[in-house]
C-alpha cells in the first residue's frame, strides 16, 4: 500500500465523520414527534401532501399495520415500475425507440428497485427510455431508500417508547424521509456532479467520429447469413474499421445523485460510476462515495438521539468502521500488490509518480487504485452496489472484500435505514449472549429481550445467510445456472456466489462474468431481492412492536452497558463471527482457493 | 472412558453409575426430540452408522473404518450429553428418594374439634383434607402440613431441613406452621391441617427436587431459540457444501466431492454441540445448588429471576443487625463517677435475663472489673419489666435502683417528688441521635446517668452490601424502629435506603412503587403479615420457621430459615445465567478451529491448495476430521464438572465481568480447540488409526 492509498481512505473517513453529526441531528428534528424548526419549515408542503393522499398524519400505527402499509405501498411501487417497462415503447420521452422490455427482466427490475437493491440485469443506455428511468427507476430510487428510512425509525421508536401499542405512522415517515432528506440533499448533489459534467439532457444519442481510427475483424455471411469459406474450408474474415461512436445521453445527473444517496446503486447506463458520464472526475467519484455513506452514518447518530443516549449511536457507527476500515485496507492493498502470476514476468507493477501501479485491470486510470478499490468496499459494505471498476477484475482476495462484506448482511453502514436496522438485530443477539455472561436477563436500551425479540432477531440475521447459501447452491446445481458462467474453475464458483450474495443482501453490484439476464437468473434473482428485503424489514418491525410496548428498566450497575469499546468490539465479532462462519466452506471453494492457487502461480 | 470417571471425580460413585446406565436410556428419539441441537446429533449418528453399514457391505462412500470412528463419536457426542443431563438430575433424585421414604402413610388422631379432648377417630393420613383437626403427641409424626391450633411441642425437623437440633412449634405466632413427615418429640400439638394430599410441602419439594416438573424457564427458551437459529445456519451452510462442493469437482476438472460422512461430520463439529449437551444439566444444577444452600425453589423461573434482581429488602433485625441489642457505653450524670453508674446498672441487671440485661452485666464487668454478685447475698429483690411501669430493677434494703427508657425513668422520678436533670436528658437524646437505645438508671429519687445500647451490625455485612452495590442491587433496610435510629443504622451497615417505622401496608406500598419503576423486588419474610409482601415480591424466600401463611406466599422456602441466605439466592441465580452465557460463547468460538481443521481436509482431493489452512498440520484428512470430531465430544464431558458447578460468580460490574468471560470463554474458546485437535491428531497418528 502507498502512502496515496492511506491518504485517500483518511480523508475519505475524515470528511464522512465530520458530516455525521450535523446530518444526524438534522434527521433527528425531521423525525422526531414534537413540531420543530424543521418540520414547521416544510410543514405547507408537508400537509399539502397529506391532504392530497389522503392520509391522517396523526394516526399512530401499530406495527401489523405499519408493516401492512408498507408492503402494499412497495408491492404497488414494484407493479408499476413493471407496467411502465412494458408499454415503454408507446409512451413519450423514448428518443432511442427502444422496445418493451421483457417479462422476466423487467420483473427483476421492478423487484430490484422496490427492494432497494438495484440489481441490473439490463444495460441502461440500450433498454430503458429516458421515461422509464425517470418515471420508474429514479422514483423507486427515492421511495426504496425512503421505505428504509421509515422502517428504522420505526425500529428506533420500539426502543425509544415505552408502555406504547404504537410505532408511528408509515405515510408521515416516508414523506418525511423523502420531503426534508432525499430530495434536498439530492437536489444539492446533481448540481454538483453537473458541475463536474455530468449530463442532464433529454437528447437522443450523438454518433461522433473517434479521435483515433480502429477496426475489428468480422465474419463474411452470404445472403443468406451463412459464413462463407474459402477454398480451404476456413471461415472468410474481413476487417471493417470504425469510424464514428455513439455517445450516450439521458437526464443522468438528477438519477445519479439518488443512486448514491439512497443506496441504491443502480446505474443510468451500463458501466456505472465507471462511465464518463456517470462518474467523469476524481472529485466527482469522492462525493458519490461520500453519498452513499452520507446517510447510513447520519442514521447512527439520530438513533442515538431518538433514544436518548447518543453514545448508543456511536457505538454502532464505531461497530461498523471497525468492520469497515481493515476490511476497506485489505481491499486496497491486495489491489495495490497487484496479481502475483506477473511477478516474475517483466511487469513493473510498482507505483510511481506515472502509474498507479499493482491490478489496475478492470480499473479506470482516472480513478486508480485507491479510489477504485475504496469505491468497492463503500458500495458493498452499504448496499448501493454502485461500481466504478469491474469486481471481477479484482485480485482474489481484494474480490473477497466486496463478496464479504455483503454476505456480512449488510449491516456495515448497509442500505439507507435497512444496514442500521440489521446491525440493530446484531446488537440484539449480542446483547442476548453478553447479557447472559454479567448474569442477568439481557436488556438493550432498556428493553430486557426475550423469546419474541430472540426470535425476530434470528430470523433477520439467518434469512439473508440462508437465501445465500441455498440459491447459490440451487443455481451450481441446475444447467441453467451454470450456463451463464464465463470463467471455468474457481472463480466461475465465485462469479454465481458473488451475484446470489448481492441479491440476498439488497446490494445490487455485479461481480460481472455472469451473464445473468436469463429467465432462471431473473427469476431466482428476483426471488432473492424480495424475500431479503420485505420478511426482513416485517420481521423488524415486529420486534420493535413488542419492544414498544415494554417498559424501561431503570439502567443500573449491574446492567451490561452497550456504549463501551468492548462492546463494540463484542458486536463486530458477532457480526463477522456470524458471516465467516456461514460463508467460510462457500469461500473457500470460490476466492480462498483461487488466491491460493494464483500465489502458487495457476 | 477414562476421561469419563476423571471428569466424574468428586462425585458419588453411585450417582455415576445411575447417570451412565441413564445416558443410554435418554438415546429415546422421544427425549432428543426435545432439544433441537441434540436431534440433529442424533439424526447425524443414525445417518452415519447407516453408511457405515452400506461400506460393511461394500458400497462405502469412504473407508469402512473411518465411517465406524466417525459414527461410534458421535454416538458419544450424544451419549456423553446424556450422561451430563442424568448426573445433574441423580442427586436431586436420590434426595427425593430420601424424602419419598419420610412420606410413609400413617395413622393420624383425627379429631372431631380443634379440642384436645374432642373424639378422636384414627384416620390414614392419606385422607386428611384441608381442614381437618388432628392430634399429634411425642414420638409421632406429624401426618401433613398444617397450623398449629393448640398446645406447643419440640419438633424434629430434621427429615426437611437436615437440621438435627429440635425447634419449638406453638399456637398463635410466627411459629405455628408444622410440616408433614416432621416429627413431635415432646409434648404435644392440636395441629389444623392445611393441605390436601399431593399438595403438601414434602410432594411440592418432591416434585422439585426431581426435576419432574421443570420447564423450560424465559431465558432458557430465549436461549434455545438462538441456539436452534445456529444449528440451522450451519446445517444450510453443511447441506449446501455437497452441491458447491459437485459443481468444484466439474469446475477443477478432478478430485471427488465430498462424501456424506465428512458433512455430516463438519455439521456436527459446527452446531453448538457444546451447550446444546449442557444447557438442560446447567438448569437443574442451579435448582440443585439452591437445594444445597438448602432453599427450596417452586420453579426454575423463580431461580432465574434471582439472578435479575434489582432491590433487596432485608430485615433490620436478624439479617443486618444481631437479633439484639448490647450495652456499649455507660453516660453518668454530671458529678457522678462512671464506675458509679455501672455498678447500680449492673446490680439492676444481674437478674434481666433478657440479652440486653446480660450485655449491660458484661460491659460492666468488661470496663470495671465489677464482678457479678448473686442477688440473695444482697438481700435484693429484683424488679421485673411490666407494661405498666417499663422499667425494671432491684430492690434492697437500703437501695432502690431503676433502668428504663427516658419518659418512664422521668415519670418515676416524678413520683419520687424529684426530676430528671436536663443534662441527663440532653445524654439520653444524643445517644438516640446516634441509632442507640438510652436507658436510663436511676437510684432512689436521683438520676445516674444513661447506658446506650447499641444494634450490632452483623461482621461483615457492609461488604456483602458493597458486593451488591458492585452488581448493581439496591438493598433496603426494613425496620419499626423511629426514622433517626433507622438512619444511624442504616449509615453503619452501609445499606442505600431504609423503610422506618415499617408496617406491613408501608413494606406492601414500597415494593408495589419498586416495580412500578420496573424494578425486580425480593425480599424474605416469616410472618403471617409478610405474607402480602411476599406474594406481591418477584423473589420472596420464605423462612422454614415461619408461618404456613408466609410459606405460601413465597416462591422459594429457606429450609435454614437464614435472613441473609437472599443474597446467595441471588449469586445462585446470576451463575446460572452466567453459566449458559459462558458455555454458548465457548461452543460458537470453537468453530473457528474446527473450520481450519475441516475445510482443507473436506476438499483435499479436489483443491489441494487449500491445504495452506491446515495451520495445525494435521496428519490427514481422516485424522483430521476424526480429531474435531473426538475434541467435539470429549470437551463436552470436560465441561461437565463446569456446567454442574457453575461458572464462579465474582461480585463485579457488569463491564468488568464481561471483559472477564469473554476474555476467559471466548478467548480461550478460540484457543483451546486448535490445542485439542492438534493433540488428539498426534495421538490418534501413535496409535495408528490415521
Amino acid at each position: 500500500m502507498t502512502a496515496n492509498d492511506i491518504l485517500q481512505v483518511g480523508l475519505f473517513l475524515a470528511v464522512l465523520l465530520l458530516l455525521v453529526k450535523p446530518v444526524g441531528n438534522y434527521m433527528a428534528l425531521v423525525f422526531a414527534d414534537a413540531p420543530n424548526r424543521v418540520t414547521r419549515f416544510g410543514g405547507r408542503a408537508e400537509r399539502g401532501i397529506y391532504r392530497l393522499c389522503g392520509i391522517r398524519p396523526d394516526e399512530d400505527m401499530g406495527w401489523k399495520r405499519y408493516a401492512l402499509a408498507m408492503l402494499l405501498f412497495n408491492v404497488l411501487g414494484l407493479l408499476a415500475v413493471y407496467l411502465l417497462q412494458r408499454v415503454q415503447q408507446w409512451l413519450p420521452l423514448n428518443p432511442q425507440h427502444f422496445a418493451a422490455v421483457s417479462p422476466d427482466s423487467a420483473m427483476n427490475t421492478a423487484i430490484s428497485f422496490a427492494s432497494n437493491t438495484n440489481w441490473q440485469g439490463y444495460g441502461g443506455e440500450s433498454t430503458m427510455s429516458y421515461l422509464t428511468q425517470m418515471l420508474g427507476l429514479a422514483v423507486q430510487n427515492f421511495l426504496s431508500a425512503a421505505t428504509g428510512i421509515a422502517v428504522l425509525v420505526a425500529v428506533v421508536r420500539g426502543f425509544a417508547r415505552r408502555g406504547a401499542k404504537a410505532i408511528g405512522n408509515f405515510w408521515v415517515d416516508l414523506t418525511r424521509s423523502t420531503l426534508y432528506v432525499l430530495v434536498p440533499l439530492s437536489l444539492l448533489m446533481s448540481l454538483l456532479l453537473v458541475s463536474q459534467g455530468v449530463v442532464q439532457n433529454f437528447k437522443p444519442y450523438v454518433d461522433v467520429p473517434v479521435a483515433q481510427a480502429t477496426s475489428y475483424t468480422e465474419t463474411v455471411k452470404d445472403a443468406a447469413g451463412h459464413p462463407q469459406k474459402d477454398a480451404a474450408g476456413h471461415e472468410m474474415t474481413r476487417d471493417v474499421p470504425v469510424v464514428t461512436q455513439t455517445l450516450p445521453m439521458g437526464p443522468a445527473a438528477s438519477q445519479i445523485a439518488i443512486k448514491h444517496l439512497g443506496t441504491n446503486g443502480g446505474g443510468f447506463f451500463n458501466a456505472n460510476s465507471a462511465h464518463p458520464y456517470e462518474n467523469p472526475t476524481p472529485f466527482s467519484n469522492f462525493i458519490e462515495m461520500l453519498a452513499i455513506f452520507l446517510i447510513p452514518a447520519g442514521l447512527c447518530y439520530t438513533f442515538g438521539r431518538m433514544v436518548g443516549d447518543r453514545r448508543q449511536g456511536w457505538a454502532i457507527l464505531a461497530t461498523m468502521l471497525l468492520i469497515f476500515v481493515p476490511l476497506t485496507l485489505g481491499l486496497v492493498a491486495a489491489e495495490q500488490a497487484g496479481n502475483p502470476a506477473l511477478h516474475g514476468l517483466a511487469v513493473d507493477a510498482h507505483a510511481s509518480a506515472l502509474q498507479a501501479g499493482g491490478n489496475m485491470e478492470g480499473k479506470e486510470t482516472r480513478f486508480g487504485i485507491a479510489s477504485s478499490g475504496l469505491f468497492a468496499a463503500i458500495t458493498t459494505a452499504a448496499s448501493c452496489g454502485a461500481v466504478n471498476a469491474m469486481h471481477d477484475s479484482l485480485t482474489p482476495l481484494g474480490g473477497l472484500v466486496p463478496m464479504w462484506l455483503m454476505q456480512l448482511g449488510e449491516v456495515v453502514f448497509g442500505g439507507v435505514g435497512s444496514g442500521l436496522y440489521g446491525m440493530l438485530a446484531f446488537a440484539v443477539v449480542a446483547v442476548f449472549i453478553a447479557g447472559l455472561m454479567v448474569g442477568r436477563t439481557p436488556e438493550y436500551l432498556g428493553k430486557k429481550i426475550e423469546a419474541h425479540e430472540m426470535k425476530m432477531a434470528s430470523l433477520a440475521v439467518l434469512l439473508p445467510c440462508a437465501l445465500v447459501v441455498i440459491c447459490t447452491a440451487v443455481a451450481v446445481l441446475l444447467p441453467a445456472g451454470v450456463a451463464g458462467v464465463a470463467n471455468p474453475g474457481a472463480h466461475g464458483f465465485s462469479e454465481i456466489l458473488y451475484a446470489v450474495s448481492s441479491a440476498s443482501n439488497n446490494n445490487g453490484s455485479a461481480f460481472g462474468g455472469l451473464s445473468a439476464n436469463t429467465p432462471f437468473w431473473n427469476v431466482l434473482l428476483g426471488l432473492c431481492m424480495f424475500l431479503a428485503r420485505f420478511p426482513l424489514a416485517i420481521a423488524m418491525l415486529a420486534m420493535a412492536g413488542s419492544l414498544a410496548a415494554k417498559r424501561h428498566v431503570p439502567e443500573s450497575a449491574g446492567t451490561l452497558p452497550t456504549h463501551t469499546p468492548l462492546f463494540v468490539a463484542l458486536l463486530a465479532c458477532v457480526v463477522i463471527v456470524v458471516g465467516a462462519l456461514t460463508f467460510l466452506p462457500a469461500l473457500a471453494l470460490g476466492p480462498i482457493v483461487e488466491s491460493l492457487l494464483s500465489a502458487t502461480g495457476h | 472412558m477414562t476421561s469419563q470417571t476423571h471428569a466424574a471425580r468428586g462425585f458419588d460413585r453411585e450417582l455415576v453409575l445411575t447417570a451412565l446406565a441413564d445416558s443410554f436410556r435418554k438415546l429415546s428419539p422421544r427425549l432428543q426430540f426435545r432439544n433441537p441441537v441434540m436431534f440433529v446429533v442424533f439424526v447425524c449418528s443414525v445417518l452415519t452408522t447407516v453408511l457405515w453399514v452400506q461400506a460393511l457391505a461394500g458400497h462405502g462412500e469412504a473407508p469402512t473404518g473411518f465411517i465406524f470412528w466417525v459414527s461410534l463419536w458421535l454416538w458419544f457426542t450424544l451419549l456423553f450429553a446424556n450422561f451430563a443431563e442424568a448426573l445433574a438430575e441423580g442427586r436431586g433424585k436420590a434426595q427425593a428418594h430420601a424424602l419419598r421414604s419420610s412420606r410413609k402413610d400413617v395413622l393420624a388422631k383425627k379429631l372431631a374439634s380443634a379440642d384436645r379432648n374432642a373424639a378422636i377417630t384414627f384416620t390414614p393420613s392419606s385422607e386428611l383434607r384441608s381442614g381437618h383437626h388432628v392430634l399429634v403427641e411425642a414420638g409421632e409424626p406429624i401426618p401433613g402440613d398444617g397450623e398449629v391450633v393448640a398446645g406447643a411441642a419440640s419438633v424434629d425437623e430434621s427429615a426437611i431441613t437436615g437440621e438435627s437440633a429440635p425447634v419449638i412449634r406453638e399456637s398463635g405466632g410466627d411459629r405455628s406452621a408444622v410440616t408433614g413427615g416432621t416429627r413431635v418429640l415432646s409434648d404435644w400439638l392440636v395441629v389444623r391441617i392445611t393441605s390436601n394430599p399431593g399438595e403438601s410441602f414434602l410432594d411440592r419439594m418432591i416434585a422439585m427436587v426431581e426435576g419432574s416438573k421443570r420447564r423450560k424457564t424465559p431465558n432458557e427458551i430465549a436461549l434455545t431459540i438462538l441456539l436452534a437459529k445456529f444449528t440451522l445456519i450451519f446445517l444450510l451452510a453443511c447441506a449446501t457444501l455437497l452441491p458447491y462442493s459437485i459443481y468444484s469437482v466439474q469446475a477443477a476438472g478432478g478430485g471427488n466431492p465430498i462424501t456424506l460422512t465428512v458433512l455430516v461430520a463438519l455439521l456436527v463439529c459446527l452446531i453448538p454441540t457444546t451447550i446444546g449437551a449442557l444447557l438442560s444439566a446447567i438448569g437443574i444444577a442451579g435448582m440443585d445448588r439452591m437445594i444445597r444452600a438448602n432453599v427450596i425453589a417452586t420453579s426454575g423461573r423463580a431461580v432465574e429471576a434471582a439472578g435479575d434482581v434489582d432491590v433487596l429488602l432485608l430485615d433490620k433485625t436478624g439479617t443486618i443487625t444481631l437479633g439484639n441489642r448490647q450495652a456499649v457505653a455507660f453516660h453518668p450524670a454530671p458529678g457522678v463517677e462512671e464506675s458509679v453508674l455501672a455498678e447500680a446498672a449492673q446490680l439492676a441487671s444481674l437478674a434481666d435475663e433478657t440479652p440486653e440485661g446480660r450485655s449491660v452485666v458484661v460491659l460492666a464487668k468488661e470496663k470495671f472489673g465489677l464482678r457479678e454478685q448473686p442477688l440473695e447475698a444482697l438481700h435484693a429483690q429484683f424488679v421485673p419489666f411490666t407494661a405498666q411501669t417499663r422499667m425494671s430493677g432491684v430492690d434492697s434494703d437500703a437501695r432502690r435502683i431503676r433502668k428504663g427508657a427516658l419518659d418512664a425513668v422521668e415519670k418515676y422520678l416524678d413520683g419520687q417528688g424529684s426530676h430528671l436533670p436536663p443534662m441527663v436528658r440532653r445524654l439520653a437524646e444524643d445517644v438516640a441521635r446516634r441509632g442507640a437505645t438510652p436507658l436510663v438508671v436511676a437510684e432512689g429519687s436521683s438520676a445516674l446517668g444513661v447506658i446506650e445500647l447499641k444494634d450490632i451490625v452483623k461482621g461483615g455485612i457492609k461488604e456483602r452490601f458493597a458486593e451488591m452495590r458492585k452488581m448493581g442491587i439496591k438493598t433496603v433496610m426494613i425496620t419499626g424502629d423511629n426514622p433517626l435510629t433507622a438512619a444511624a443504622i442504616a449509615a453503619e451497615a452501609g445499606v442505600d435506603d431504609f423503610l422506618a417505622e415499617a408496617t406491613p401496608e408501608a413494606k406492601l406500598k414500597l415494593i408495589r412503587d419498586m416495580q412500578a419503576e420496573n424494578r425486580l423486588v425480593a425480599m424474605c419474610g416469616d410472618g403471617t403479615n409478610d405474607a402480602p409482601a411476599l406474594a406481591q415480591a418477584d423473589v420472596a424466600v420464605a423462612m422454614n420457621t415461619g408461618t404456613q401463611a408466609a410459606k405460601e406466599a413465597g416462591n422459594m422456602v429457606d429450609l435454614d430459615s437464614n435472613p441473609t441466605k437472599l443474597i446467595e439466592v441471588v449469586a445462585i441465580g446470576k451463575q446460572m445465567l452466567i453459566t449458559r452465557g459462558a458455555l454458548t460463547t465457548f461452543s460458537i468460538a470453537n468453530d473457528i478451529a474446527k473450520y481450519f481443521a475441516i475445510i482443507p481436509a473436506a476438499f483435499a482431493t479436489t483443491y489441494p491448495a487449500l491445504n495452506a489452512l491446515n495451520v495445525m498440520r494435521l496428519a490427514t484428512p481422516q485424522s483430521a476430521i476424526l480429531s474435531a470430531v473426538i475434541f467435539n465430544a470429549l470437551i463436552i464431558v470436560c465441561l461437565i464438572p463446569l456446567a454442574l458447578k457453575g461458572v464462579k460468580y465474582r461480585a463485579l460490574g457488569a463491564g468488568a465481568l464481561l471483559r472477564r468471560n469473554l476474555l476467559v470463554y471466548g478467548l480461550g474458546g478460540m484457543v483451546v480447540p486448535f490445542l485439542g485437535i492438534k493433540l488428539i491428531d498426534m495421538l490418534l497418528v501413535l496409535c495408528g488409526l490415521a
